[in-house]
C-alpha cells in the first residue's frame, strides 16, 4: 500500500517536479489565496490547506506509479468472450466472441455505436453482470493474478479484485454517487476499503486524491452532498475514489459522455495525466470516435457484439480496414460543415437474432453476396496488429480514410 | 377588480411564483406535524412514566362508597367503574402497556422485515421467491383472525401479544422494503459501490438501506397506531391482557355493558387511544415529509 504521508505547510515543493495545477482553467474555481484567506477566516485547521500551491511530491505518493517496470507485459488478456443476456424477448448476445490483450500501461479505446457490447464488455470483466442477468464463457485473465481466468472467481475473490486492482468509473456522475452520503464519506469508504489506515491518513489521502483530481477546497468539497457538486466535479471526484485504492486497470465506461464539450476535455486530459503519473491502464469506452483517437494508443471497434477492427490508433484513423470503421470516421462532424450531418443508414442488427455472415452487410456500401455467408473472423491487416473483420479490406484500404463531414457513400 | 385589470402578465406571474416560494420557504411549518406529534406523544410518555405523581389513587384501588361515579367527582376527576376504581389512573397505568405495545412490537417487526425484504429484494432469485411465498401466506390469511388463533393457542397474556404480533406483522414491512430495494439496487451508486469491491452486507447496509427505509419508518408509525387498535381490539375480546391489569381495550371492554349510564367508562380510554394515534399518525406524517427527499 502506498503510504499517505501527513503533509505540513514547511514540505518544499521537488525542484525537478512539474507543478501541479491548483486549479481549473475555465472552471469558477477560487484562486489559491482566495481559498486560503477563506479557509483561514473560517478557522479550519490549516494543515495540508495552507499550502498555497499542492505540493507535487504529495500528489505524486498518493497516486504512485504502480508498475512502472512492466511496462509493455500483458496486464489482461480476454480470449473468445461472449455474454449472452437474458431478457423477455429472448436471449441477446451482447458479446459475442471478444478478444484482445492490454499491456501494462496501454491505453485501450473500445468504439461502437450504442448497444454494439462495450458496455457489457467491461461489466463482465469487472464481474458485475448478475447471475440471473447474463451468462459468460471465454477467458478473462487478469495477469498478476496468474493464469486463471476471472470468469471463475469467487465473490470473496472478486471483491478483492474489485477496487483494489480493477476499477470502474461509470457514464452518469450524477447517479453513480449514493445521494445520502457526503463525498468525502464515500471517498473515505473507497480509500479504506482495500488498506488499514489510521483515521488521519485516511482523511489525508481521501483530501489529496480530491487534491489531485482538481477539486478546489478539497477539505471543504469533502463535507459536500453529491448534489452539490456539478457534473464536472462529480466525475472527477468519482475518478478519486475510483483510483482510491490505487488500481492497476481502469475501465472507463462512457467517463464523459453525459458532460459538456469543454469539461469532456479536462476529464478526458485528468484521465491521461493520471495514467502517465501512475502508469495505470485504463479501457476507455466510448461512441465518439474523436475522444478515443485523442487519447488511446489502441483502439477496438466493436459492432453488434463482435470486433469488427482493431489496431493501433494512428493507423486505424489513417488507414480504416473495415467499412464501419470508416463509416465511423465518415460521421465525424467537422467544423466549417455544411448541410446535413453524414450518419450512417440503417442501425445495429438485433443482438437477439443476429444476421449471418457479416453483421454490417445490411448497412455496408461494399456488401457482395460472399459478405452475407461469410463464416466471419479477425483478418490480419497490414500487419503490426492491425486486424479487420472484412474479407475485402485491402479494397477499403485503397479506398483511404473517409473524408471527414463527406458523405460516406 | 381594477388591479386585476390593469396588472401586467409578469406581474401575475411574479405574484404567483412569490406565492408559492412563500411556501416553500415556510420550512419550519412543514416540520410543524411532527413537532406536534412528537409533542404528543412526549406528554402521553411523561403521563405513564409519572403516572404515580398524577393520580391520587392506585390502578386497582377500590372506592367501595363511589362505583361508577361520575367524572369531577372530589377524587376522582374522570370517574370511577363498577367496582369503584379511578378511570383517570387506570388510563394511566393502562396507557404503559399499550405504549409498551406500539413501541416493542412494532420496533421488532420493523427491524425483522426491513432485513428480510432487504435480503429479499438484493438477492433475488430463489432466495426472494422462498422468503416472498412466505409473506405470501401470511397475506392470505386474515390478519386479525391469524392473531386470535395464535394467542388462543399459546394463552391470553401480553408476552403473548407480543409474540402474536411479531410472528405476523413483519410480511408487511418485508414486502414495502423488497419493493423499494428492487428499485434501488439498480441505481448506478449499487453498481458503482460493487465496482469498488465492497461486500454484499456493506452495499446493502450502508447504500441501499439509507435509501430506501424513509418507506418502512413512515409506514411503522401507521403500524403502530394499528398494533395499539389490535391490543385493544384483542382486550375487547377477552384475549388480551386480563383483568384486573388496567388496559385501554379492557377498559371500553369492560365498559361497554354500562354504555347507557356510565358513558365515561368507555369514552376516556377511547379518548386516549386517538390521542395515542393522532400522535403517531402526525409522526408518521411529518416523517414523510422530512424524510422523502424528493418532495423538498
Amino acid at each position: 500500500m502506498i503510504p499517505a504521508e501527513p503533509t505540513g505547510p514547511g514540505v518544499p515543493a521537488g525542484p525537478g517536479l512539474p507543478p501541479v495545477e491548483p486549479g481549473l482553467p475555465g472552471q469558477t474555481a477560487p484562486p489559491p489565496d482566495a481559498e486560503l484567506a477563506e479557509l483561514a477566516g473560517a478557522g479550519l485547521e490549516t494543515g495540508e490547506e495552507a499550502a498555497p500551491v499542492p505540493d507535487p511530491e504529495v500528489a505524486e505518493a498518493v497516486l504512485a506509479p504502480v508498475a512502472s517496470s512492466a511496462v509493455g507485459t500483458p496486464l489482461l488478456t480476454v480470449e473468445d468472450l461472449r455474454t449472452y443476456l437474458a431478457t423477455g424477448h429472448g436471449v441477446v448476445r451482447a458479446v459475442d466472441g471478444v478478444s484482445f490483450s492490454l499491456a501494462q500501461a496501454e491505453v485501450l479505446g473500445i468504439v461502437g455505436e450504442s448497444g454494439c457490447g462495450k458496455s457489457v464488455t467491461c461489466r463482465t470483466i469487472m464481474g458485475l453482470v448478475p447471475k440471473s442477468l447474463g451468462h459468460s464463457n471465454g477467458r478473462v485473465i487478469y495477469h498478476p493474478r496468474g493464469e486463471g481466468s476471472l470468469l471463475d472467481a469467487s465473490q470473496n475473490q472478486w471483491q478483492a479484485l474489485r477496487g483494489s486492482q480493477l476499477a470502474m468509473i461509470f457514464q452518469d456522475p450524477m447517479t453513480a454517487l449514493n445521494p445520502v452520503l457526503t463525498v468525502g464519506e464515500q471517498l473515505l469508504e473507497a480509500v479504506n476499503a482495500h488498506a488499514k489506515l489510521t483515521r488521519a491518513e485516511a482523511q489525508a489521502r481521501a483530501v489529496e486524491l480530491l487534491r489531485r483530481v482538481g477539486i478546489p477546497a478539497p477539505q471543504r468539497r469533502m463535507r459536500d452532498y453529491p448534489f452539490q457538486f456539478s457534473g464536472g466535479m462529480l466525475q472527477r471526484a468519482l475518478i478519486a475514489i475510483a483510483l482510491a485504492s490505487s488500481p492497476r486497470l481502469l475501465l472507463a465506461d462512457e467517463p464523459t459522455t453525459s458532460l459538456d464539450v469543454i469539461i469532456q476535455d479536462q476529464i478526458l486530459s485528468l484521465l491521461l495525466e493520471l495514467q502517465q503519473d501512475t502508469g495505470m491502464s485504463m479501457i476507455l469506452v466510448s461512441h465518439d470516435l474523436a475522444v478515443i483517437t485523442e487519447v488511446c494508443d489502441r483502439i477496438i471497434v466493436m459492432y453488434a457484439g463482435q470486433v469488427v477492427e482493431q489496431g493501433r490508433a494512428a493507423t486505424i484513423i489513417t488507414e480504416p480496414r473495415h467499412p464501419y470503421t470508416r463509416a465511423l470516421l465518415g460521421a465525424l462532424p467537422q467544423a466549417g460543415h455544411q448541410g446535413e450531418l453524414p450518419s450512417i443508414p440503417g442501425h445495429p442488427p438485433s443482438l437477439i437474432d443476429p444476421p449471418a455472415g457479416c453483421r454490417f452487410a445490411p448497412r455496408c456500401p461494399l456488401v457482395t453476396d460472399k459478405c452475407l455467408t461469410w463464416e466471419t473472423e479477425l483478418l490480419d491487416a497490414g500487419g503490426d496488429g492491425h486486424l479487420a473483420r472484412c474479407w475485402r479490406h485491402e479494397e477499403v484500404a485503397r479506398q483511404g480514410p473517409a473524408q471527414q463531414g463527406t458523405e460516406v457513400q | 377588480m381594477t388591479t386585476l385589470l390593469t396588472a401586467s402578465p409578469s406581474e401575475v406571474l411574479y405574484k404567483a411564483a412569490s406565492k408559492a416560494a412563500g411556501r416553500r420557504r415556510s420550512v419550519a411549518l412543514r416540520r410543524l406535524p411532527l413537532i406536534i406529534g412528537l409533542a404528543l406523544l412526549a406528554i402521553a410518555i411523561l403521563a405513564i412514566t409519572f403516572a404515580p405523581l398524577l393520580t391520587s389513587a392506585a390502578p386497582n384501588q377500590i372506592d367501595v362508597l363511589n362505583p361508577l361515579a361520575p367524572p369531577l367527582t372530589p377524587g376522582h376527576l374522570l370517574g370511577t367503574d363498577q367496582f369503584g376504581r379511578d378511570v383517570w389512573s387506570r388510563i394511566l397505568y393502562g396507557g404503559r402497556i399499550d405504549l409498551a405495545i406500539a413501541f416493542g412490537a412494532t420496533s421488532v417487526t420493523l427491524v425483522g422485515g426491513t432485513i428480510i425484504g432487504l435480503v429479499a429484494g438484493y438477492f433475488g432469485g430463489k432466495i426472494d421467491n422462498v422468503l416472498m411465498r412466505i409473506v405470501d401466506l401470511f397475506f392470505a390469511f386474515p390478519f386479525l383472525v391469524l392473531i386470535i388463533a395464535i394467542i388462543a393457542m399459546l394463552g391470553p397474556s401480553i408476552l403473548n401479544i407480543f409474540l402474536a404480533i411479531w410472528i405476523t406483522s413483519w410480511v408487511a414491512y418485508a414486502r414495502i422494503m423488497r419493493a423499494q430495494v428492487i428499485v434501488a439496487k439498480k441505481q448506478q451508486y449499487v453498481l458503482a459501490a460493487r465496482a469498488l469491491g465492497y461486500s454484499r452486507t456493506r452495499v446493502m447496509l450502508r447504500h441501499i438501506l439509507p435509501n430506501t427505509a424513509s418507506a418502512v419508518i413512515i409506514f411503522s408509525m401507521v403500524d403502530a397506531i394499528g398494533n395499539i387498535a389490535l391490543a385493544a381490539a384483542l382486550g375487547f375480546l377477552g384475549l388480551g391482557v386480563q383483568p384486573p391489569t388496567p388496559e385501554w381495550g379492557t377498559m371500553i371492554s369492560d365498559g361497554q355493558n354500562y354504555i347507557t349510564t356510565a358513558w365515561w367508562l368507555t369514552l376516556f380510554p377511547g379518548l386516549a387511544i386517538v390521542f395515542v394515534g393522532v400522535a403517531f399518525s402526525l409522526i408518521g406524517d411529518g416523517l414523510a415529509d422530512v424524510l422523502r427527499p424528493g418532495d423538498r
